[in-house]
């Protein structure tokens, strides 16, 4: 959808004639109170659920909690995906064409905060004629996006489904946004962002981001379950097994790591990949209030659910239960549920019974409501 | 416990419209009766994901969280009334989360097995651990770490600087207020700070 209509930006900038890609599931109901925006983390999309026909093993990206008679239940509610700003799946992005120059926008596309993407897909909800959301979700940085929803348009929404998510990042977090950031600038086929000219990718710094990145979404357990010491192939004959190289692919860690890292240079933007790690960086709703998150979400009216899991170091339980602390502190309705999986991250994408059991049971309860 | 008797007689403590937080929550049945019948609101805090996923159908709101962790999430006098219904016999800390039980809640109700009540006594007299409807655990396998009676509550409580508001026992879902100590197989304790 486009926007001729320009949206300020929280940076002091603004950004005009831009457009947003969006997906819609299930079927909006007579008194439209039954739409569910469902916000993306890092590196996902508006393509939330479902296949696009003909594509094999295009599965929208939460196809296991969305659709047809799955938790999150499109024969009930109307399930809103929208890409953002600054994103590379459709949306305006640093690869389109700036109106004011007739230049890609490259390393100049403005920068974008959690805030300016509410705002954002808040004009989308308008355009589509939707006044009040029955759930704003998402996991990570979308379960950012969805606390976010609550601060800026707290009557807009009735609950918010917040999985694996924190009130910020902590040092450690933009640390490591910093080292993948560091690892795309310093590509030597970056051009200060401005790559797009030269027809060349960053696909070094791409692929490296994308590692470290990996290595975060996952536990020490999983990891050494998965994979543990094991070698790609033994070298027939060596008591070790080792080729004594330092440079080839010897553990099935190492492999697995370079193809993760490869697949995402190939169709991932790198200027989105520094402003979306920047986004998460600046969030902070409680900064506003002399670092005090009870008061940050004083404004928050909507019942929430929020999940976080045992094993999730990158935003580990500690910091949903401070979000639980602060909606306390306000007396606001909320159910949490601490997910003991060993996935870490990325257990928020993948199949658990109790974890799908409970956001299932939450949005049936959501569902009622309407009725 | 989720006999209607005995939800009943502990609901009747609970003054209408309060905020209630229940620690030991179990499937919510006891919240979700309060707020249907008294008007009451509040949390569940509930460790077993099977409970959490109950109050969450039930629509009963659920944190789930260690109790052997403590209560730091909640601020001191934040609730109207913090139940520990059946749930002190589990707690390794028991004695920590009377105290913060009563920092949290401006009143407490506590209730859980009263191990001295006459058949429990019978069935030690004869040299073997009581099993009964109430305690149905063999010794080796029970869950209830915490064996205590009526009057060692009275004990606990005083020690630990709590006022007790009311005390009685429950038996078949009837209050005994006479000889609770003997004549009760459940405690039930109604306290403030002191």
């Amino acid at each position: 959808m486009h926007f001729a209509e320009p949206l300020a930006l929280q940076s002091g900038a603004s950004i005009r004639a831009y457009a947003l890609s969006y997906e819609t599931y299930g079927t909006l109901n007579a008194d439209r109170s039954n739409a569910v925006l469902v916000c993306h983390a890092l590196n996902a999309s508006h393509h939330v659920a479902g296949v696009y026909e003909g594509q094999p093993r295009s599965e929208g990206w939460w196809d296991n909690m969305i659709g047809p008679g799955k938790p999150l239940d499109t024969d009930r509610f109307f399930v809103i995906g929208v890409n953002n700003l600054g994103s590379c799946f459709g949306s305006t992005g640093p690869m389109h064409t700036n109106p004011d120059t007739g230049q890609v926008y490259g390393a100049d596309f403005p920068v974008v905060t959690v805030e300016d993407w509410v705002n954002a897909q808040a004009r989308l909800l308008d355009a589509l004629g939707i006044q009040t959301l029955a759930a704003v979700m998402g996991g990570s940085l979308g379960g950012m996006q969805a606390l976010s929803w609550t601060l800026q348009y707290p009557e807009r929404v009735r609950h918010a489904v917040v999985i694996a998510s924190a009130p910020n990042l902590t040092a450690e977090n933009i640390a490591f946004n910093e080292v993948a950031r560091r690892a795309i600038v310093t590509d030597p086929d970056f051009h200060g962002g401005h790559f797009y000219q030269h027809s060349v990718i960053p696909q070094r710094g791409l692929r490296i981001a994308r590692m470290i990145g990996h290595i975060t979404y996952l536990s020490d357990d999983v990891m050494n379950e998965k994979f543990g010491r094991e070698l790609r192939e033994a070298v027939v004959g060596s008591a070790t097994g080792y080729r004594y190289s330092t440079q080839d692919v010897e553990f099935q860690i190492e492999s697995y790591l370079r193809y993760q890292g490869d697949k995402f240079s190939e169709y991932f933007d790198a200027n989105t990949y520094l402003l979306i790690t920047r986004a998460l960086d600046y969030f902070d709703p409680a900064r506003a209030f002399n670092g005090n998150l009870s008061q940050a979400l004083a404004r928050a009216t909507c019942k929430f659910l929020l999940v976080s899991f045992s094993t999730d170091w990158r935003f580990s339980p500690k910091r949903s239960r401070e979000i639980v602390r602060a909606l306390l502190d306000n007396q606001r309705n909320l159910s949490y549920a601490e997910i003991d999986a060993p996935h870490g991250h990325d257990a928020f994408l993948l199949d658990d019974a109790r974890y799908l059991g409970v956001v299932r049971s939450y949005f049936e309860s959501v569902s009622k409501e309407l009725a | 416990m989720s006999d209607p008797h005995t939800m009943a007689a502990i609901a009747a403590l609970v003054p209408q419209g309060s905020r209630v937080l229940d620690l030991g929550c179990g499937d919510g049945a006891l919240l979700a009766h309060l707020q249907a019948h008294r008007g009451c609101t509040g949390y569940g805090v509930e460790i077993a994901d099977a409970n959490v996923l109950a109050c969450v159908q039930r629509g009963v709101n659920v944190i789930q969280l260690n109790l052997d962790e403590g209560l730091a999430l909640f601020e001191d006098a934040s609730f109207d009334v913090v139940l520990q219904i059946d749930t002190l016999q589990h707690l390794r800390n028991a004695e920590t989360m009377l105290r913060e039980t009563a920092r949290v809640g401006r009143t407490g109700v506590v209730a859980f097995p009263n191990f001295a009540h006459w058949p429990n006594r019978l069935s030690v007299l004869r040299g073997r651990m009581p099993v009964t409807k109430r305690l149905p655990y063999q010794w080796y396998d029970t869950p209830n770490i915490r064996v205590g009676t009526f009057k060692d509550f009275e004990v606990l409580a005083a020690k630990n600087g709590l006022r007790v508001l009311e005390a009685f026992g429950l038996q078949e879902g009837q209050a005994v207020r006479t000889l609770p100590n003997l004549r009760a197989g459940t405690a039930v304790f109604h306290f403030e700070r002191a």
